[in-house]
């Protein structure tokens, strides 16, 4: 029996498993972090300047803006360092047959969600 | 029978690999930092340059930064290799890209020498 090919290709339609939602978010988080390098370094270099730097850094981190982008990068972050860990265990052939696959796609995802909330109400 | 020649730049295995022993110091790194920085007696500038000030704070960041920015170009080279299809741009990107993390490179050990 032939299929009609291509099946969708439109991003916006394709209903994605739960293992590909968390393989493009880690290269999206990936991306997302390399953009991030030279704003993290702004902020790396303005703590270790001076003591007024180190209290203008707290100021700044303090701005709702400022800090929800930080809990936006420690996701990625998070999220990226998971996803890494099951693509590890993936290598060892630990956890590739489908439901364990599915059940670790699960746990990276829900996992660096709940992290990024501590993290956030912490720091909010 | 078909004489098969392996070809390409070779360079597959290698980055493979790396990208994973890359990714495992960054992650003892950044365990260790954490854990340093959660346990510091007080937070202040003062303790704060202490702690970047200290040799082995600083080497090993250094060891970080050079995993970090070796990843993030395996990552990064790869991103444009499954999506820029145009040969002239996509070499430009990857020098855009060589560029900018060498930039990244001298700009943190700067900070962390000045520190």
């Amino acid at each position: 029996m032939s299929r009609p090919r291509p099946k969708y290709l439109n991003l916006l339609q394709i209903k994605l498993p739960v293992p590909g939602l968390v393989s493009i978010l880690h290269r999206v988080s990936g991306a997302v972090l390399f953009l991030f390098i030279p704003f993290l370094l702004v902020l790396f270099e303005l703590t270790l300047e001076s003591p007024g730097g180190f209290l203008r850094f707290k100021s700044v981190l303090s701005h709702w803006a400022v800090k929800l982008l930080v809990i936006g990068l420690v996701w990625a972050y998070l999220h990226h360092l998971l996803a890494g860990i099951r693509h590890l265990a993936l290598d060892l052939d630990y956890g590739t047959g489908l439901p364990a696959a599915r059940s670790s796609s699960q746990a990276v995802l829900v996992t660096g969600i709940v992290l990024t909330v501590i993290f956030g109400v912490t720091v909010w | 029978m078909v004489k098969r020649e392996v070809v390409g730049a070779h360079y597959g295995l290698r980055d493979w690999l790396a990208q994973r022993v890359t990714a495992v110091i960054m992650v003892v790194y950044s365990a260790v930092i954490l854990s340093v920085i959660t346990a510091l007696p007080r937070m202040d500038y003062w303790q704060w340059k202490v702690l970047w000030q200290t040799p082995v704070v600083r080497y090993a960041t250094v060891i970080f930064i050079v995993c970090l920015l070796f990843h993030a170009w395996v990552g990064v080279r790869n991103i444009f290799m499954d999506y820029i299809k145009d040969p002239a741009l996509r070499l430009a990107l990857y020098v855009l890209t060589i560029g900018a993390l060498l930039w990244y490179a001298v700009w943190s050990i700067q900070i962390l020498w000045s520190a």
